[in-house]
């Protein structure tokens, strides 16, 4: 066997990976002002209905507490309770299926459904199923998969993808989803309003035909009990209940990390999870099932891709704490400018920042550590008190040590930083390069920031604006004073 | 390497946290099964046992329609329920009170079972409840007699739940420790809903668009 063990997730599969670095994608989207205005909406709606939900626990500190404890006990016997996990499932009829990535488990899952008969299969939202590139996969088998939450089916219809992983199309407007669903939708009806309540409307008669006859569902899983084989998922549009419930095959795909250790635990998680996530005293609809249920096939789908390879890294393993509840994303100044598209991962914010680094290697996702001012807001209102900002750090330090390895010149940033402490050290050559500093000013036009410099310090400039060095230093000004 | 992919994953994990494994103990501090209702800081003043009617105002937040009766009114109660959604073809699962479903217009037993098409023209539902959550204002179904199986109180437009004092827990604790999850669940917190465009609330997408519920309120006995 060669490189790490465990390995991370491997390239080829999945989305995990991203097309630009973080800084491009991130300078991309900054220029796109709707993208900017919803998301700022979004986010602070959530936000203060959030805060409200949460307020009115006495007892959140006390769960919150629990909630990290108990996943740090799955962390800590993660392989034990998988086992009990399938003892369980199998003992109620299910079958467990294990894959060490994307491509084994789009495999596994491409085979049942096509032994199913199935050409077309429905799919509730699962952040595993877009992890692993599984719609891809089944279209490359001549399988096509329809997602059935509304803003999966709006981000599907307009062949985009997700920004926020719990209102994935926050980035598009009305008249806009009335458009694609217009172009896309067959048989809609062509005076279709931008009502939001029209459009749900339209997607419900669209996809209900489907949730009556498909053969296979996907879906994904918040939970999984070791106790007793129990699933369970959480969703508000009753989609969730049409596939776990009507087709006669039910495959989920679930990372390994969800399994929870008793059915007990579920008292925490259930108040956590809705609270945190959609502000809600509870969901809609939440739906635990065990094993084969009144003559439906179910299959389970354990999925590593890179988890075995995060819980490896003490300083960083609490990731794997995560319930997806997207509250980091709400309160994160870097995310309500930038955008989920930017992290280049079906993980964004924070918790992506931190997450999609540990489960690719760090070598494949180095830019992302650094997108964070580590204000901390995230940590605070994380359910499961994951220190978001110190595994920052932590993972910046992972990702500059693998460069000093990997090579032999120093980084822009690591000589910037260097030579700074140098040319500090000396009285005269400060003085020097204060001066020399003015400069600057001819790279930049007046009353504007420096947006380009030469060299390796064009390193420095591709994220950030200098700005304009003033005419006199404070030293010239405090000494011809 | 040959491995099967659970030999190496189990593998990988062991390797994994053989690395600074601590152990760890969970402290159970919040308010767990059978505490005292809990005290809210935004709900203002409260009477213990008075659980109905947190349950109700809640149900209400949600978009519910909430009635108030005895048993003995149940029958008229649920007939003037579907007269106001104009239901007619009402499911009934096994299981439920003859006089209950002597009061629906065109009774559907699911016996033998409906099929989709059945269920889909079907107008409503009518169910009893496993357990019902006054704190989070949630029904429990664990399609039990009076309940159904799963798809019954999904396909029809109008679930209308028929909840008994008895049935009501203070909070999610006591709903996890009341019921039994080798058998399939579904916790039902409102119409089914969606807010994910522009974050406008929508409700009803694909369960059930009218959820009405009537507690039966008779004095502890």
């Amino acid at each position: 066997m060669t490189g790490p063990f465990p390995p991370p997730a491997p390239r080829g599969a999945g989305h995990l990976r991203g097309e630009a670095p973080f800084p491009l994608a991130a300078e991309h989207a900054l220029a796109d002002g709707q993208l900017r205005r919803n998301l700022r909406r979004a986010t602070r709606t959530i936000r203060e209905k959030r805060a409200h939900a949460v307020a009115e626990l006495a007892d959140w500190p006390q769960l919150r507490a629990a909630g990290a404890a108990i996943k740090d006990q799955v962390l800590a016997h993660l392989d034990d309770y998988l086992l009990q996990l399938e003892r369980q499932v199998t003992a109620h009829g299910g079958i467990v299926h294990w894959a060490r990535d994307a491509h084994e488990a789009n495999q596994i899952v491409t085979g049942l459904a096509a032994a199913a008969g199935a050409t077309e299969v429905v799919k509730v939202k699962s952040m595993a199923t877009q992890e692993i590139g599984l719609n891809e996969a089944l279209a490359a088998a001549g399988i096509s998969a329809v997602e059935t939450d509304l803003a999966e089916l709006i981000v599907q219809l307009s062949h985009d993808s997700p920004s926020h992983i719990l209102v994935p199309a926050i980035h598009r407007n009305r008249t806009e989803i009335r458009d694609i669903f217009l172009r896309e939708i067959p048989d809609v009806d062509p005076a279709l309003t931008d009502d939001p309540a029209a459009l749900a409307e339209a997607a419900r008669r669209h996809l209900r035909r489907k949730f009556l006859t498909a053969r296979v569902a996907v879906s994904g899983a918040n939970f999984a009990i070791a106790e007793t084989g129990t699933l369970v998922a959480v969703e508000s549009e009753g989609n969730g209940r049409m596939c776990l419930t009507m087709p006669p095959v039910l495959i989920t795909v679930m990372g390994i990390e969800k399994v929870v250790p008793t059915w007990r635990d579920m008292e925490v998680f259930l108040q956590l999870l809705p609270r945190s996530s959609t502000a809600e005293r509870m969901n809609p609809y939440t739906s635990t099932w065990t094993g084969s249920v009144d003559g439906q096939a179910f299959h389970l789908v354990l999925l590593d891709n890179g988890r075995s390879a995060t819980l490896a890294d003490p300083r960083g393993r609490a990731a794997l704490r995560c319930i997806r509840c997207s509250a980091c994303m709400n309160v994160c100044p870097v995310y309500e400018r930038a955008g989920g598209h930017a992290y280049g991962s079906v993980y964004p914010g924070p918790i992506g920042a931190v997450l999609t680094p540990q489960l690719t290697g760090v070598a494949d996702q180095p830019t992302l550590p650094f997108a964070s001012t580590l204000c901390g807001a995230c940590y605070d209102v994380c359910p499961v008190a994951i220190d978001i900002p110190a595994m920052l750090v932590h993972l910046r330090s992972r990702v500059t040590a693998g460069q000093a390895a990997g090579r032999w010149l120093p980084t822009a940033e690591a000589a910037a930083m260097s030579g700074l402490a140098w040319t500090m050290r000396g009285r005269r050559r400060w003085t020097w390069a204060l001066r020399t500093a003015r400069l600057g000013r001819l790279l930049a036009r007046p009353g504007r920031p420096i947006t380009w410099l030469p060299g390796p310090l064009s390193a420095w400039t591709a994220s950030r604006d200098l700005p304009r060095p003033p005419r006199r230093s404070f030293r010239d000004w405090w000494a011809r004073r | 390497m040959s491995w099967t992919a659970r030999a190496e994953i189990l593998e990988r994990l062991r390797t994994a946290r053989a690395v600074d494994a601590a152990p760890v103990t969970v402290p159970r501090e919040y308010r767990g099964p059978g505490a005292p209702p809990p005290l809210e800081p935004t709900s203002g003043d409260r009477e213990p046992g008075d659980l109905s009617r947190l349950l109700a105002g809640r149900l209400a937040d949600y978009g519910a329609v909430v009635r108030h009766g005895r048993a003995a009114d149940a029958p008229a109660l649920i007939a003037r329920s579907l007269r106001a959604c104009a239901a007619r073809r009402v499911v009934v699962p096994p299981g439920t009170p003859a006089a209950w479903a002597a009061a629906v217009p065109e009774p559907l037993p699911d016996q033998p079972r409906l099929d989709v098409t059945d269920l889909a023209a079907a107008d409503a539902v009518i169910t009893t409840v496993a357990v019902a959550i006054a704190q989070t204002g949630t029904l429990v179904l664990d399609h039990g007699p009076g309940q159904g199986r799963r798809e019954l109180t999904l396909v029809p437009d109008v679930h209308l739940a028929l909840v008994t004092r008895e049935r009501i827990v203070a909070g999610v604790p006591d709903a996890v420790a009341a019921v039994d999850p080798r058998v399939p669940l579904t916790w039902i917190s409102g119409p089914s809903a969606t807010s994910d465009i522009e974050l406008d609330r929508v409700q009803g997408v694909h369960g059930p668009r009218r959820l009405v519920v009537i507690l039966l309120d008779d004095p502890a006995s």
